[in-house]
């Protein structure tokens, strides 16, 4: 019983360490970012496989949540004879919290696991000492080039989840329904609102965005040299970004929700 | 033929382009190196030769910079390695060449890019040029055809030596060998071993080579220095070595199975283990 | 994977990315029709102004107008002053009237515009003098009883 207390605190402490070292990471690698921008090509290189490699698995999602959201909000809009707000429903459901959150929960199992094994592997087989040995800096070369890509593609790939989702709402409204597209439209642009919906979920999807992207290239670059290790760091990338996500996602939806 | 145990000689001198003086080393508690003292004079073709684990890679990883001592100092050029900034430590650097002991190559290039990868980086030579010296470098271990290749689809062998192409293509001062022999047949092992020698000759560079490989390394290096538990416990020429009475070097030259290290690992006695020998206290189970 | 077909990709996906944002911020959002060049302010006093919201409707004969864009209290008066942002296209004569409704008995409370005859047009910081203000349901209620009350006693 005392072990199993004595466990619980070792990992508490572990957990606690490890933060602070994914902290003191996330500096580093801002630190070491000029070249990411000073030689673009290999950010642009990294945009392609996180964010165009994922644009098809969001873009279908986008399009499947927005008219699951259409159609399950008819059951619902219908017994307060309130069909033709169903654009309203849609919009700010993903807009303000589904767009940002489903699009940040999927871009980190498919590309920040993709980066964490990436790097991972590198190190595993020794290529970062390599590049590090040629006086290359690793860090400046292979990591920060893939953390600006995922800060960069995460604000994107979360509006165009949001832009399919509405597209599939509007499906289900205008042809399962039958709501006059004007009136879809009118109701939709009537209750969203730029600064408060729209500018909310953007920064949202940013700040999801740096905390995807600083997981998956720390663990990666602090996987056990190993296959197992690696292994481990990838499921560990895509557990860390959800409950990251969740997290912030509940502290700034506190911060914006208007009176309080 | 000369032995030492644990050398406290300090052999400074600027013909030696690597100096290593009285250097501990401790991983955590574990004391991996004990007063080590080496010298490589400049041009030359040093080995260290040792059984595994002994402290070997550690060695190179001192002098490439990557480790630091806990006590004792690291030269290289006559700079002290751990003093040194990060941009003096690239500045250094970029004076050596390491071949890792899998190679390490950049798995998401090609041979050609791998090899191209430091001229593109450090220079500013123009693309034509660059592909001259990276087909000559590639020419010079005989894999000029392969250029064009991805290391998932070399052989060990193969990637071995586009490592080593790798490792001299800025014409280094000093280059490392952490294991080139490992794994070879006895084909790619004798090419290897030519290829070290002739191009630590044509670059007029300094070679230290890291390997258990006895026979190919009597064959090609100037100097031999054996370390065992962390110290050195003996040195000389390929000669005096292939001479030596000095029980260790024996035991490794001659490729004996017990000596000075031992075959077996610390156990109880056999006898005990196996319960043969009568119980020594009334009561204990059969 | 060479380069000239990675480069073409990401601009693509920036491009859709970027054509996403915009498509939220001005088709779905309302930040085109804002701006103040496309609409104008005007004033309105109220005595209560009921359920009234920030956001809410201003309508004329059924018609979307406008949108009140601010509501706040006047402390020497204490009248609610309330911002009526309008849209361009649509002109009113000085004498209309501003009257808080309800939409059905329960539903979205706005406010209602109602033309008047004179040929001077509101413009920007105008204000709107002839105003009804909205009813508060317990009033109301409150009032429905007491006339009960008072009727009773006359039937003895």
């Amino acid at each position: 019983m005392i072990s199993g207390v004595r466990k619980l605190g070792a990992q508490g402490i572990e957990a606690v360490w490890r933060a602070g070292a994914m902290a003191r990471f996330f500096w580093l690698v801002l630190l070491h970012s000029g070249t990411s921008f000073r030689r673009f090509s290999l950010t642009i290189r990294e945009i392609y496989f996180s964010g165009v490699m994922s644009l098809v698995i969001i873009m279908v999602s986008g399009l499947f949540v927005g008219m699951v959201l259409g159609l399950q909000g008819f059951e619902t809009l219908q017994k307060y004879g309130a069909e033709e707000t169903m654009g309203v429903l849609v919009a700010l459901s993903l807009v303000r919290e589904l767009g940002p959150v489903v699009a940040a929960l999927l871009f980190a199992s498919r590309a920040g696991s993709a980066v964490t094994a990436e790097i991972g592997l590198m190190k595993a087989t020794e290529q970062l000492k390599a590049m590090d040995m040629m006086a290359i800096d690793p860090v400046a070369r292979v990591v920060a080039p893939r953390f600006w890509a995922g800060v960069i593609s995460m604000p994107l790939l979360a509006a165009l989840f949001s832009a399919m989702g509405i597209f599939g709402g509007y499906i289900v409204a205008v042809t399962v329904v039958g709501i006059d597209p004007g009136v879809f439209w009118a109701n939709m642009q009537a209750a969203v609102d730029f600064r408060y919906d729209v500018l909310s979920g953007v920064i949202k999807s940013i700040a999801f965005g740096v905390a995807i992207a600083t997981i998956a290239t720390f663990e990666g670059f602090d996987a056990d040299p190993t296959a197992e290790g690696v292994s481990r760091a990838t499921t560990r990338t895509v557990v860390k970004s959800a409950l990251t996500v969740l997290v912030i996602d509940l502290i700034l939806t506190a911060f914006m929700i208007r009176g309080l | 033929m000369r032995s030492t145990s644990s050398s406290t000689e300090s052999t400074a001198s600027p013909d030696n382009f690597v100096e290593i003086n009285n250097v501990d080393f401790a991983f955590g508690k574990r004391k991996i190196l004990k007063g080590i003292s080496l010298s490589v004079p400049k041009g030359r073709v040093v080995a260290i030769m040792g059984g595994s684990g002994c402290g070997k890679t550690t060695l190179l990883r001192l002098i490439g910079g990557q480790l630091k001592p806990s006590s004792g100092a690291v030269r290289v050029d006559n700079q002290v390695v751990a003093d040194l900034d990060r941009e003096a430590l690239y500045a250094l650097r970029r004076k050596m060449g390491m071949l890792f002991q899998f190679g390490a190559l950049f798995t998401d290039m090609s041979v050609f890019d791998n090899i191209a990868f430091q001229l593109r980086e450090h220079t500013d030579l123009p693309e034509d040029m660059i592909r001259d010296l990276v087909l000559m470098k590639l020419d010079a271990v005989g894999l000029r055809g392969a250029s064009k290749l991805y290391p998932a689809e070399l052989s060990g062998g193969m990637a071995r030596r586009v490592a080593l192409a790798r490792a001299v293509a800025l014409d280094p001062e000093l280059v490392m060998y952490d294991e080139p022999f490992a794994g070879l047949d006895p084909i790619s092992l004798a090419a290897v071993g030519q290829t070290i020698r002739r191009l630590n000759d044509a670059l007029g560079a300094t070679s230290i080579v890291v390997t258990h490989d006895i026979v190919e390394s009597l064959q090609i290096v100037d100097y031999l220095y054996f370390v065992a538990d962390g110290r050195i416990v003996g040195q000389g020429t390929p000669d005096e070595i292939r001479a030596s009475t000095e029980p260790f070097i024996k035991q490794f030259v001659h490729a004996e199975l017990d000596g000075p290290v031992p075959f077996h690992y610390p156990a109880s006695n056999y006898e005990d283990d196996l319960e043969l020998s009568p119980p020594k206290a009334a009561g204990v189970a059969g | 994977m060479d380069r000239k077909t990675i480069d073409i990709w990401v601009g693509i996906f920036m491009l859709i990315g970027i054509g996403a944002l915009l498509f939220l911020a001005l088709k779905v959002g309302n930040l085109g029709s804002e701006r103040n060049g496309s609409t104008y302010n005007v004033e309105a006093r109220f005595e209560n102004i009921g359920g009234l919201k920030m956001k809410a409707p201003v309508k004329s004969s059924g018609v979307l107008v406008g949108r009140v864009s601010d509501i706040r209290l006047d402390p020497d008066k204490f009248q609610a002053v309330v911002t009526l942002t309008l849209d361009k296209r649509f002109e009113f004569p000085k004498d209309s009237d501003a009257s808080i409704l309800t939409s059905g008995l329960l539903g979205e409370v706005y406010i209602g515009l109602q033309a008047g005859g004179d040929t001077k047009k509101l413009a920007q910081g105008d204000s709107i003098t002839l105003t009804q203000s909205g009813v508060v349901l317990e009033r109301l209620i409150g009032q429905f009883m007491f006339n009960k009350a008072a009727e009773s006693p006359e039937k003895k």
